[in-house]
């Protein structure tokens, strides 16, 4: 099965986006950013079992500002 | 002799318990740097950072926790709002209540020659009147800076009326928040403050070294011009200053270890309740001036007023501020600040420059008979200076 990564932009946002995944009770995890994925130096959050569509509108909803979801 | 401490307008002392808990087991558990690694302890980190950024947001009224801004203290963060905002030929209003930290920045943009700036002035009680402001402001005004409550004699400005006029003007108003953060229920959203500088070791209980800047929702970050660049652990491939929030204003290693103390000294607010606090420190003040009126001879206030919130200013007749102050220390181990606290102006204002005042500020760990033993403190020092034994 293919994973789902939320990329950010900053790690404060993904801090955030894992809070609101928290509240929603989504099952997620904060993980390194995958090296193929970007060079940066902070971390994303991978969750599980709702679709990319979902976590995106959850997201904007709560005024989350991220990168992009990838599937892997 | 058991310390009496009434200089909580410095800063506040002593700590709860769980403030030094949560930097213990930051420094001894956790330790490292958030964004700046993808290992559990960097995580860890970085959620201590949100927690406190949602903690503060939500304290403060705010739903974005990005607009929430970390910095060193107030003075710091009034730094960045004041300068980052404004540009050149901008004519700025300000009171003559205002703190160093306000006035120091705003006179070297003022010499400079980037500003020009309108100082009104407070009345007797040390607020400013909403009609005097209004008054001042020319074709040329894009920017307010008041403080909210006074660091001399805890007078609250009328914030939420100043804010009103700075809607009604279009311009940005930037208060400093450092004596009322943690005692005054505010929301920021609602007063319409654009900017609202905090510090974190006076009445959020943090320690000292952390303090910040709260953005209101509906403000337009980017209209503030970032005075630092630097490492901030996002967009590493990239040679300049990211844009975003809170990103673009926290370049470098922050002090994690405070803002993990700030963060208990937020819980332990909330625990107590911010009515209760502001409740028990404005009736410590009546009381400690009803009772030194009463028990010592020639004690005189400044700028005492009912509406007072946890500060006295005052003085004895015959005896010079700092020497009260010395007796007070070395003989009765009580804790206060004499002279003109930072704050020539307001001084000025009140009519006390430049020998300045005695001053007493009380927190919600002071209790009633810390009090009592200070009016005596007080009587007994005055009956020395009226029969020449002091």
């Amino acid at each position: 099965m293919s994973r789902q990564i939320i990329l950010f932009y900053s790690t404060n946002q993904a801090m955030w986006a894992a809070d609101v995944l928290k509240e929603s009770d989504i099952k997620h995890k904060m993980i390194p950013v995958p090296r193929e994925l970007s060079s940066d130096c902070g971390y994303c959050v991978e969750f599980f079992d709702k679709s990319k569509e979902h976590i995106d509108d959850l997201l904007i909803n709560n005024n989350v500002e991220f990168d992009t979801i990838i599937k892997l | 002799m058991k310390q009496i401490y009434f200089d909580n307008t410095a800063t506040s002392f002593p700590k709860p318990p769980g403030v030094i808990e949560a930097i213990n087991h930051y420094l001894m558990n956790i330790g490292a740097n958030p964004g700046r690694g993808g290992h559990k302890a960097a995580i860890g980190a970085g959620q201590i950072v949100f927690n406190t950024r949602k903690k503060l947001a939500k304290m403060f009224g705010l739903e974005n926790p990005m607009h929430v801004i970390f910095g060193y203290n107030a003075t710091d963060t009034l730094n960045l709002a004041m300068k980052g905002v404004v540009k050149q030929g901008d004519h700025v209003i300000t009171s003559s209540m205002e703190h160093n930290s306000v006035i120091r920045p705003l006179n070297e943009l003022k010499s400079s020659g980037i500003i020009t700036l309108s100082i009104v002035h407070a009345k007797a009680d040390g607020v400013v009147d909403v009609n005097d402001i209004e008054r001042e402001i020319t074709d040329k005004t894009t920017t307010f800076v008041f403080n909210h409550v006074s660091n001399v004699c805890s007078c609250e400005q009328r914030i939420s009326e100043i804010g009103a006029l700075a809607k009604k003007h279009n311009l940005i108003l930037i208060v400093d928040g450092a004596q009322s953060a943690g005692v005054v229920p505010l929301n920021v959203n609602k007063a319409n403050i654009s900017l609202y500088a905090f510090t974190g070791h006076k009445s959020l209980f943090g320690p000292q070294g952390v303090g910040g800047l709260l953005i209101a929702d509906d403000f337009d970050y980017k209209r503030i011009k970032p005075l630092k660049q630097g490492g901030t652990g996002s967009l590493s491939d990239q040679t300049v200053q990211p844009g975003f929030l809170p990103d673009c204003f926290e370049s470098g290693t922050m002090n994690i270890a405070g803002i993990a103390g700030l963060s208990a000294g937020l819980d332990f607010i909330n625990e107590t309740g911010l009515e209760n606090i502001y409740q028990h420190e404005k009736n410590l003040l009546k009381y400690f001036v009803e009772s030194a009126k009463s028990n010592v001879k020639g004690f005189q206030t400044v700028g005492y007023t009912d509406k007072s919130i946890n500060v006295c200013s005052f003085f004895i007749k015959g005896i010079s501020v700092s020497e009260l102050a010395q007796v007070l220390s070395e003989k009765y181990a009580i804790s206060c600040r004499q002279g003109l606290h930072c704050a020539p102006l307001a001084h000025q204002t009140l009519g006390t420059f430049p020998n300045g005042t005695c001053r007493f500020g009380f927190n919600i760990f002071n209790t009633k008979d810390e009090i009592d033993k200070a009016t005596m403190a007080l009587a007994e020092i005055s009956k020395k200076i009226n029969t020449k034994t002091l």
